[in-house]
């Protein structure tokens, strides 16, 4: 691990040296360490790029890192990463992916997740994406993340985009059985001329399913952001959609947000504000000591914490 | 000390000068209690803002120990000590009770414990809301409680409120009374509020009875509040007559 490697699994996975526990560490498309417990096994797909794995029912709080980085120049890669998550398990997965561009050429990750999580388990999935570098070439992640919940699964899905992707086309699908939970936070910024497209599909599909999509977003410069987050109620159930979003200079956000209740007794509610920061929040804080760059810096950092 | 000398503030409305503030000269002593009072419109606020440089005056200066402030920015007064509670505070998505307390004392990290104390004197139990966000799952009133709290966590020489009690409940305001009955004892800042309410008024070193955009009057409460009834309904003919009719 160079200090490339090393800002890169800092940003995006908060790692200093080896994570303990189960770990998957890919770099520049190739395997940089792994390591299994006795309760979680990763292994390398036989038939494409990517891993599948494997924890055991019954596993309780062991944490999974699989980060990914590519620091060189021109790696353009798509990797399929399975989960199989078995019965009353109580686990964190940390992944993210990290890209350094120094060169004139593009580099692109595009990972896609499946989780089949199994019956009570409970699953907190982190994902940040960062990317850096002084080159021309672009840095590009399309994450997909698919997740199937069995009766009484819950998971909380953490994703964020800290800054340096100029270009992410995300989708993210999730299916609710009965008794399930799916808490679904996206924090996304782009700046100078980076686009991002964010869709969501949510499905309540058991009876007391519930889910909330927290989407929180900053636009600055000339970047833009398109979002779909969409919530089909199939049963009795609720769910909940609050979308946010800051726009700064001359930036451009579109929600296009849908709720579907195909249930009559589907509790559907949709929220979503786009605006700048309020001048009496600057002015708040600015008789509280900041300077009005610091309290701009403050909302935002608040915001997107 | 604070001072302002021939402090005016004018606005342009429909091609129409309209004064707000017209010649004020006031000096404040330190470590007094001020209560400013009068009539809707009369111009309180905008003296209040005018001393946090949250509006700049037409013409005229003020001064804050000594140091001429009439051409400083908000910032640069709070840094000198001057704190400023809002009537309206607003919400901040993302930021939580503990950060704003925290960036009110300085940016700087502060115990719990010490969280929880601002937060008890404004009547508010430090364990439901000192890791909440300050949006808008808060009503109008834990807000404002919240915003005097942070106030109390700035540490600075002039206080100043504007009404204080607006969107409280009766018994937070008992909670706010007891509070600034205390800080009235320490005698360590000073207090400049606006308000109507009497039992803030009756807690007063001095009230200033600002109308038509003037101190109309100075003095203890003793002296002006009589004045102040006569202003108001008791001292209205039309209402008086009503009432013999």
């Amino acid at each position: 691990m160079n200090q490339i490697d090393e800002t890169l699994l800092a940003q995006i996975a908060d790692l200093h040296g080896t994570p303990e526990g189960a770990y998957n560490i890919r770099k520049d498309s190739a395997l940089a360490g792994r390591s299994n417990t006795k309760n979680i096994t990763i292994e390398t797909k036989a038939d494409q790029s990517g891993i599948d794995i494997h924890i055991r029912p019954d596993t309780k709080y062991e944490v999974v890192h699989i980060p990914v980085i590519i620091t060189q120049s021109g790696i353009e890669e798509l990797v399929y990463n399975d989960f199989f998550i078995g019965e009353n398990c109580d686990v964190s997965i940390i992944a993210g992916c990290g890209i350094h561009n120094d060169g004139h050429n593009r580099s692109q990750h595009d990972g896609i997740h499946t989780f089949h999580i199994g019956k009570n388990s409970h699953v907190r999935y982190s994902e940040k994406h960062y990317g850096q570098g002084n080159g021309g070439g672009e840095k590009i992640m399309n994450p997909q993340t698919i997740l199937y919940l069995e009766e009484g699964a819950s998971v909380q899905l953490d994703t964020v985009q800290i800054r340096g992707v100029d270009s992410t086309k995300r989708y993210t699908k999730v299916v609710v059985a009965k008794n399930g939970e799916a808490i679904l936070t996206e924090r996304l910024l782009t700046h100078g001329n980076q686009t991002a497209v964010s869709e969501m599909d949510v499905f309540l599909d058991g009876e007391g399913a519930s889910a909330r999509i927290i989407s929180r977003s900053v636009a600055q410069d000339h970047s833009e952001q398109t979002f779909y987050p969409r919530m089909i109620g199939n049963a009795p159930s609720f769910g909940h959609v609050q979308c946010d979003s800051i726009l700064m200079g001359d930036a451009k956000i579109r929600s296009i947000p849908a709720i579907t209740a195909n249930h009559t007794d589907a509790q559907l509610i949709h929220e979503a504000a786009i605006g700048r920061i309020a001048g009496d929040q600057i002015t708040k804080l600015m008789t509280l000591g900041l300077t009005a760059e610091e309290a701009e810096e403050r909302i935002l950092s608040g915001f997107l914490k | 000390m604070l001072k302002l000398e021939h402090v005016s503030y004018q606005v342009t409305e429909e091609g129409q000068a309209l004064s707000i503030l017209n010649d004020v000269s006031l000096t404040i002593e330190d470590n007094r209690f001020i209560v400013i009072t009068g009539p809707n419109g009369g111009g309180k606020t905008t003296l209040a803002k005018i001393i946090m440089g949250l509006v700049t005056p037409t013409s005229g200066s003020i001064f804050y120990n000594g140091t001429d402030i009439t051409h400083l920015g908000i910032t640069e007064r709070a840094k000198l000590g001057i704190s400023y509670g809002f009537q309206q505070p607003p919400r901040f998505k993302g930021l939580r009770v503990r950060d704003l307390l925290e960036l009110a004392a300085g940016n700087t990290k502060l115990p719990r414990e010490a969280c929880c104390q601002y937060l008890t004197r404004v009547g508010l139990c430090a364990d439901d809301y000192v890791d909440r966000e300050v949006d808008a799952s808060l009503s109008g009133g834990e807000v404002k409680r919240i915003e005097i709290a942070t106030i109390l966590a700035r540490q600075s020489g002039l206080l100043i409120f504007d009404e204080p009690e607006a969107g409280i409940d009766l018994w937070s305001f008992s909670r706010l009374i007891e509070t600034f009955q205390s800080i009235r004892q320490q005698r360590n800042v000073t207090l400049l509020i606006i308000s109507h309410q009497e039992r803030i008024i009756s807690l007063a070193d001095e009230i200033l009875l600002v109308a038509d955009g003037e101190i109309r009057h100075r003095g203890p409460k003793e002296e002006i509040f009589p004045l102040i009834m006569a202003d108001t309904v008791s001292g209205c003919c039309y209402m008086n007559e009503g009432a013999h009719k």
